[in-house]
């Protein structure tokens, strides 16, 4: 070993694991040279523009395209007739459904597509598809979930007419589209029945948009000579893409070629494929030219995966002293007019049934029924892993109507129902096995440091001169890292994910992967993972991801799966890195393998310090001296099939002040505490923090796609559509705990999506909690001043003394 | 409605003519026209900022301006702001506090950031969320963007001392 400066200056300057390193990404960005999508330009490149129904329900009587075919500059007006020869009028959906690419006949949810416009630019494309006269028949509509599986309800979906049997489960009526059943229903019961106390509330997670700030589209360029496609398009998970596309247009595999340039934010809207992108497709093919298509705000809002939209029933049982007896959840989730959700493809409802959460829950039953409706398609999941902040919602809310049922301290009640660190792996009664956790730890490191017992004495002062607070609490555990090939696959392709790397001779690197950076900084972390793995230094490690043609294949990134997969793949194909050059290190020093040992960027004859071979020297001899019998060069590739998922974890507290006459909720502070595993940068992992708990913010307070009786969407525009801007984001406080996830190789979990998935809670329960004095034990979201006024009128608690 | 109209401005310090319809955004002139597609597109209806540009003095959303109105303007765009003696200190500032993640509102943030900062050259917190406030970023949460207007100001105003 060398002396202590020096082995910590080589350290520092390798840039590995848990160092803040700068971000490699932003240099492109802050000059402007980022390449999106609809930055791509090529020659003879023609636009795509749609028609879209204004009906949510409607027959379509006949399309005459003819004034739209005269206007010069004009192409093709492709419809659903177009596409039927091809057999492209309908394509497959992530959750075993169809989902019409163009309108067959009838359309389903107000803006469905309805009509193609290609044209030499993006105006006349949009003036074409204004000249489209569309006659149609209006159909009564269900806007209502609830009403869907009424006997009389309007058949929504008549090319599924008589087919009672789905992809999930068998279908009890034509609005039927699942009932997913888990748990075992009737100890459940049984423990309800014999428990000495129980709760139940209704509880709605509303329809809303992950909506990033750069919306959808793709470049489809068909080389007729050569008979291959290439696509540009904004993808979370391009590989997919390609086999999909493969598939779809029976065009060889190889023959494709799918490019996601820099992506401009996902959050899980673009995990799927729309009809935008095989319009483009087709119109290239038939054309011969390249076509764009990009979405604007409006489309993007309105028929682009939505997500949540849960009419969920939780009822717990519990023991006198707030012990968990049993969960019981039922859920009614409307999925629109195609079953067009991302999840793996066993998996309906997603991973919903984590919804046990932190606590050892030991009986439970959750059934979860979808229903379609007329109203845009999707279900996808808004930076969440399928459906866990659904999941967390329900738990992380009933434990404090049950906390609050029984008088004892939100927090008191959460530690008396934590699972225990040796209890670890844990098994849950819905059937995932827990990694790790210390959930109590994080929690009271929360109280601590946000003086939780000193905030509940100024509520209750407060409360008594008639001032509303709130105190939320959110100590969730998520399930990421999807998954384990043997329980998750993405239309048959199981959701492995991969790393290849290639040592150059003079020592630097280059490594690619099947994920798919969308702002979390793959180019950044991924070089860290590698450079503690094979000690070339970060700086020299080059990363890239997006082009099938050269990334191995991957299911892309979602769910918080990067850094359980690929990033777990990185270390593994490191580790065979590092496996050859100890060959070849111990070949070039004439010692055996056994006498090396590893330090930081070298391989050191043990006892023998200046013996000694760095990276650098072996890569170089990787290429002109190995030892015989080995093949020469210095690659690895590694495909990691996860043995289970990841569960990082979070203790949340927000306190809110709310205005009794005006409604209006103030976060005075938020404070959050992640446990991610091994961290791999700080920096990273704040950025995610911050960005994430914002989007929960605007969950909570103002997200909502809301639709009126005849399937109108009421407000698809960034005027009504809430983002938060700077002013109204609340100023974060974060805070960490380190349980590494044992099964991985670097013991890292995932972070990206626990400040959505624990935010959402947090800042329900505080609103909520504001209002506990008064026995109100649920509000709905989201807490728009308005929404929160209406409940302090109905109380009176706005009547000024 | 078709009738082309030669308009002439300058962007970043380069005078140049293009023929437009009268009815052809600004935002679409830049990106398209002049491939400067730095400055994109997030809404087209004035909420997002993406599409900020810098206009006679003045930060713009290029989304909602004609480019017939931008005869003899003056316009920056991202594209023009780092100079020949390195980067500009509001970019400096979003790569040193990780005050960008897909990179996508950046520009637009660059664009707010470079004029504000003219404005207001020593602002409160509550100043910078303020004056940042017709810029929206889906990924980050502001609290870095915040703190990368806050370096930018203090190295403008170390420089001017
Ligand atoms: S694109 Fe101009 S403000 Fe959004
Ligand atoms: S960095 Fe993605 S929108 Fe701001």
């Amino acid at each position: 070993m060398g002396i202590p400066t020096e082995h910590y200056t080589r350290k520092e300057k390798l840039g590995g694991v848990g160092c803040e390193r700068r971000r490699k990404e932003d240099a492109r960005f802050i000059q402007g040279k980022g390449n999106y999508v609809d930055d791509i330009k090529l020659p003879g490149m023609l636009h795509g523009d749609f028609v879209r129904s204004p009906y949510a329900h409607a027959r379509i009587k006949s399309i005459d395209a003819s004034a739209a075919l005269a206007l010069p500059g004009v192409h093709a007006v492709l419809t659903a007739k177009d596409l039927k020869p091809l057999n492209l009028h309908w394509m497959p959906t992530l959750a075993g459904d169809v989902q019409a690419v163009l309108a067959d006949e009838k359309v389903g949810f107000q803006y469905q597509e309805v009509a193609f416009v290609v044209a030499d630019d993006r105006y006349i494309a949009a003036d074409a598809a204004d000249m489209v006269k569309v006659e149609y028949e209006v159909l009564p509509c269900v806007s209502d979930p609830h009403r869907a599986m009424d006997p009389d309800a309007p058949e929504i979906r008549p090319d599924l007419a008589g087919k009672m049997q789905g992809a999930h489960s068998a279908r009890k009526h034509h609005n039927h589209i699942f009932t997913w059943e888990v748990g075992d229903k009737a100890a459940t019961d049984l423990a309800f029945s014999m428990a000495e106390v129980t709760v139940k509330e209704k509880i709605w997670y509303p329809r809303n948009h992950g909506s990033p700030l750069e919306t959808c589209g793709a470049v489809a360029a068909f080389d007729k000579a050569n008979g291959e496609l290439k696509l540009w398009v904004t993808s979370q998970a391009p590989h997919v893409v390609r086999t999909v596309v493969a598939q779809l247009s029976g065009l060889d595999e190889a023959r494709v070629h799918v490019v996601a340039p820099d992506v401009g934010g996902g959050f899980g809207v673009k995990v799927g494929i729309y009809p935008g992108y095989v319009c483009a497709i087709v119109a290239s093919i038939s054309l011969g030219r390249p076509v764009k298509w990009i979405e604007d705000r409006v489309e993007h809002l309105a028929a682009t995966a939505f997500g949540r939209d849960y009419h969920m029933t939780g009822e717990l049982a519990a023991d006198k002293d707030g012990r968990i007896k049993a969960l019981r959840v039922h859920v009614l989730a409307d999925h629109g007019a195609f079953d067009s959700c991302a999840d793996p493809s066993k998996w309906p409802a997603g991973f919903f049934n984590i919804c046990t959460g932190s606590y050892d829950i030991k009986v439970a039953y959750v059934c979860v029924d979808g229903v379609y409706t007329n109203k845009a398609p999707g279900g996808v999941s808004y930076r969440c892993s399928f459906r866990v902040t659904e999941a967390s919602y329900i738990i992380e809310r009933m434990i404090d109507v049950l906390a609050q049922r029984l008088g004892i301290d939100k927090a008191e009640i959460r530690l008396r129902n934590f699972i225990k660190p040796e209890q670890f792996p844990y098994m849950s009664a819905l059937g995932w096995e827990y990694d790790s956790g210390n959930y109590a730890e994080g929690l009271r490191k929360v109280l601590e440091a946000c003086d939780y017992a000193g905030l509940r004495r100024e509520q209750a002062e407060k409360r008594a001169r008639g001032y509303l607070m709130g105190i939320g609490l959110s100590t969730f555990t998520e399930i990421v890292g999807a998954g384990p090939t043997k329980i998750c696959d993405i239309l048959g392709v199981g959701m492995f994910d991969s790393c290849e790397i290639r040592v150059h001779p003079t020592g630097s690197a280059i490594a690619r992967f099947g994920t798919k950076d969308q702002g979390q900084s793959h180019r950044t972390t991924y070089a860290q993972i590698l450079a503690t793995e094979i000690g070339i230094p970060s700086e020299n490690i080059m990363i890239e991801e997006g082009d099938t043609d050269t990334a191995p294949y991957g299911l892309g990134t979602y769910g918080s799966r990067s850094t359980p997969t690929a990033g777990a793949a990185a270390a593994r194909a490191g580790r065979k890195i590092r496996a050859k050059a100890r060959k070849i290190a111990a070949h070039l020093l004439e010692v055996s393998e056994d006498d090396l040992e590893w330090d930081v960027d070298r391989f050191v004859v043990k006892g023998v310090p200046d013996q000694m071979k760095t990276m650098k020297d072996i890569a170089w001899a990787a290429y002109n001296n190995v030892p015989p019998g080995l093949e020469p060069g210095l690659e690895a590739v590694d495909y990691y099939d996860p043995p289970n998922m990841t569960y990082p974890s979070g203790a949340y507290l927000c306190v809110v002040d709310i205005d009794r006459y005006t409604g209006e909720v103030k976060v005075r502070r938020f404070y959050a505490l992640d446990d991610c595993g091994t961290r791999i940068n700080p920096i990273i992992i704040d950025g995610q923090i911050h960005g994430g708990l914002t989007e929960a913010f605007a969950v909570a307070m103002g997200q909502e796609l809301p639709y009126d009786k005849e399937g109108n969407l009421l407000g698809a525009s960034l005027l009504d559509y809430f983002i938060p801007t700077a002013v109204e984001t609340p100023k974060y406080e974060t805070d960490f705990t380190v349980t590494p996830s044992p099964h991985h190789p670097i013991g890292a979990k995932g972070v990206g999506e626990s400040p959505h998935v624990g935010g959402v809670s947090a800042f329900s329960n505080a609103v909520i909690d504001a209002f506990s004095h008064v026995g109100v034990t649920h509000i709905d979201m989201p807490y728009k001043s308005c929404n929160v006024w209406k409940m302090l009128h109905a109380l009176g608690l706005d009547k000024r003394e | 409605m078709n009738d082309k109209q030669e308009v002439t401005f300058t962007v970043n310090g380069e005078k140049v003519s293009v023929d437009v319809v009268p009815r052809e955004l600004l935002v679409h002139t830049l990106r398209e026209r002049l491939n400067l597609t730095g400055t994109h597109i997030g809404c087209d209806s004035s909420h997002c900022g993406a599409c900020t540009v810098d206009f006679n003095g003045r930060s713009v959303k290029a989304c909602t301006v004609l480019t017939v109105q931008a005869q003899d303007a003056h316009i920056v765009t991202v594209e023009g702001l780092a100079g020949p003696s390195g980067l500009h200190p509001v970019q400096e500032g979003f790569q040193q506090e990780h005050g960008l993640q897909c990179g996508f509102c950046t520009p637009g943030m660059l664009m707010r950031a470079y004029r504000f900062l003219q404005e207001n050259p020593n602002p409160t917190e509550d100043q910078v969320r303020t004056g940042m406030a017709g810029n929206l970023c889906r990924c980050t949460g502001y609290q870095n963007i915040v703190k990368a207007v806050q370096y930018a100001a203090n190295k403008l105003s170390a420089r001017s001392v």
